[in-house]
């Protein structure tokens, strides 16, 4: 390894180990950029915990991290990855378990206490669920939150935008709304990923259709561009009231009885409740 | 009065003297989230039973603001400045594992003048980190003048990092191959002499106020004593599971950049209290200066970034006059590198102990997932049962010998 890295112990000799004390339980084992990876099954994960932390030759004590990751590709799509640390043989060790949205993973928390939220976070960020667990609450998002924002499929901006109202005297939640489209470049060179028609290329024979790159959504296709409906000629009248102007004192209301700025002369929003709608007024 | 008596008398019963007894039940307090002790945007949910903790839940994540998703829409070179905003405290050293493990995958070489760069200017972060903590931690148990003595150590921190990078506090200075640029020669002799006089005379008179101060040691000795066992299964790390009596430090174990290098000390505490968390802190303070005068004295002359020109940018003055320079500027800048495909799991010894990026690269410009390990989600966590049968002012200096920062735990 030419990187500055930790340089911690060598990992000769763990895979072998290892092997030998998960037997069944341990699917694959690879030790790629310097760093031992277990994949085991979900029903052996329990067992296989307790043997790398109690085998002699192993001897992982600490949990260090439990990260989840998404694959929405595949039919298992996410990957709960538990990193071990020895501090007798100063190495790391990585532990690998698959599961999808609706398979409970087995809690590790009678192992390592440290796990409780670990593993509140890969639910509240992945959806993943913890058997075992007893306080598998969310953790990071607000109180109230829908979805898991870690997921691939979950938008970068979210759903719902917060803000204080005045009128309500309360935070309200409403659904995004973008000022500017969200800009999302691809500065992947057209001849290794990009996903797009180049201007000039429509005409030539039009590629496979390739699945969508991992990461950001590509821009717009070509294909796309030309089915989507045109938008309305500009000879339609806008519709709305006239503008409302102030040029005399007669038009701002002012000397009336009732100038219009009273409470019940506010418009409407369907977000903010009315001020006598009783329960739920101070919240 | 009288009538509340007389129902008493009739109340109570020699064959049963628990009745008539006023019931009285736990109750339950908000600590936060805003508070001036909390050192962030933490709200404890706190059962009382009378003064003393029964039980702590804490909620974090007050201050999520989706660093990690953020990240997977950005180049590695666009993801580096989220670093510095997760432990504002020490953003140097936040830096310091996501471009360690960018250079893990890419097996990337660095100078060994941009090794003992980063190490230098991490060991300034860690003092840095320690005048606040220290400083915050004895004014949430009643002192004040050591406190603004030790920002005057951090003002003069904040001065020299910005000498170094151009930022008072987000830096973006650590860069994959190296570091962004040379610094100047007037600054490391300036540094030097700040650690010759001004940061052994400032921080040694104000931990001589509350090192022996009989009343720090009350709010501090045998307060949330934590045995090495419970450090090692509550996943404690840094001068958390120092102070528990573990030597255990990765830039000593596990040594990363020019760490194999120096020499210095790991001080370890004795009764794992709220005392010795803070004076492992105190002792690191003065290895840290150790570590700079070594660097100092051995730095060497040469690049300070790799020169592998399809990952690090070409100086800019070469930029002006090479167009081979202007195509490598504008393609990092535009598309940046592309890392090979993998994953690692790459942990430093941050000032509050194991900082890790778990980063999942599927080969393209962006990480496929940024995983950030931070110090404080294990430490808060434990903090229920440290605190348990401790009376309800205890927990400033519970929290206040944590050293927690909110940016990082809630990423």
């Amino acid at each position: 390894m030419r990187a500055p890295a930790p340089r911690y112990a060598v990992n000769d000799g763990v895979i072998d180990a290892a092997t030998a004390a998960l037997g069944a339980s341990l699917l694959d084992a690879q030790d790629k950029v310097g760093e031992v990876t277990l994949t085991v099954t979900r029903d052996g994960l329990i067992d296989a915990m307790l043997a790398l932390k109690d085998t002699p030759g192993l001897e992982y004590q600490q949990l260090m991290e439990i990260a989840g990751v998404d694959y929405p590709a595949r039919p298992e799509r996410f990957d709960v990855c538990y990193h071990l640390l020895s501090l007798t043989r100063n190495n790391r060790l990585r532990v690998r378990v698959t599961t999808d949205e609706d398979t409970p993973v087995p809690s590790v928390t009678a192992i390592w206490p440290v796990a409780g939220w670990l593993e509140r976070e890969v639910y509240d960020m992945y959806g993943v669920l913890f058997d075992g667990n007893a306080d598998l609450r969310r953790i990071l998002t607000d109180y109230g939150f829908r979805g898991h924002p870690q997921r691939k499929d979950f938008p970068l901006t979210g759903f719902v935008e917060l803000r204080y109202s005045e009128e309500a005297k309360r935070v309200v939640y409403e659904p995004v709304q973008l000022a500017q489209d969200f800009r999302s470049f691809d500065f992947m060179s057209p001849w290794e990923g990009a996903q797009y028609v180049l201007p000039g290329d429509e005409k030539a024979p039009a590629p496979p259709p390739q699945p969508q790159a991992k990461g950001a959504p590509s821009p717009i296709t070509a294909a796309d561009a030309a089915k989507a409906p045109t938008p309305p000629s500009e000879d339609v009248e806008p519709e709305g009231d006239e503008p409302k102007t102030t040029e005399s004192p007669a038009q701002t209301g002012a000397g009336k009885a009732d100038p219009g700025n009273r409470p019940a002369d506010k418009p409407v929003d369907p977000d903010v409740p009315s001020p006598d709608a009783g329960e739920g007024k101070k919240q | 009065m009288a009538e509340y008596l007389d129902e008493l008398a009739d109340r109570t019963d020699a064959a049963d003297p628990a009745q008539g007894d006023v019931e009285i039940q736990n109750y339950t307090i908000n600590f936060g989230p805003q508070h001036p002790a909390a050192h962030g945007v933490l709200r404890l949910v706190m059962e009382l039973d009378g003064e003393i903790i029964e039980r702590i839940d804490p909620h974090v994540g007050l201050l999520h603001r989706g660093t990690e998703k953020l990240i997977e829409y950005k180049t590695y070179t666009q993801a580096l400045p989220y670093m510095d905003r997760l432990d504002y405290c020490s953003p140097l050293c936040m830096e310091h594992s996501f471009v360690l493990a960018v250079e893990k995958l890419l097996d990337l070489e660095v100078p060994l003048r941009a090794q003992y760069l980063r190490v230098f200017f991490a060991e300034l972060t860690r003092i840095c980190n320690h005048m606040l903590n220290l400083g915050s931690h004895v004014m949430d148990v009643g002192a004040m003048t050591p406190n603004l003595w030790m920002f005057e150590i951090r003002e003069d921190c904040l001065g020299f990092f910005e000498r170094m990078s151009g930022a008072r506090m987000h830096h973006n200075y650590l860069r994959p191959g190296g570091v962004h640029q040379d610094v100047p020669l007037k600054l490391l002799t300036d540094i030097a002499d700040w650690l010759d006089t001004r940061l052994p005379q400032l921080f040694g008179d104000a931990i001589s106020l509350v090192a022996e101060n009989r009343i720090f040691k009350q709010r501090n000795v045998d307060i949330a004593v934590v045995s090495r066992e419970d450090a090692i299964r509550w996943g404690f790390s840094g001068p958390m599971i120092r102070a528990a009596g573990i030597p255990w430090d990765l830039r000593k174990s596990q040594p990363y950049d020019a760490y194999d290098r120096v020499q210095f000390d790991v001080p370890v505490g004795t009764k794992g209290d709220c005392y010795d968390r803070f004076m492992v802190r105190v002792e690191e303070v003065w290895q840290s200066a150790r570590i700079m005068k070594q660097c100092l004295a051995d730095m060497p002359e040469g690049p300070i970034a790799s020169l592998d020109r399809k990952v690090v940018p070409p100086k800019r003055g070469e930029m002006k006059r090479s167009m081979e320079a202007l195509i490598h500027h504008f393609k990092l800048y535009t598309e940046g590198f592309h890392v090979p495909a993998g994953e690692v799991y790459v942990a430093t010894e941050s000032p509050k102990g194991e900082f890790g990026i778990y980063l999942v690269s599927d080969g393209s410009n962006k990480p496929y997932r940024c995983k950030i390990r931070p110090t404080a989600f294990s430490h808060l966590q434990a903090m229920d049962f440290m605190s348990r049968g401790h009376m309800l002012a205890d927990t400033t200096a519970i929290l206040g010998a944590m050293d927690i920062v909110f940016g990082e735990c809630d990423r």
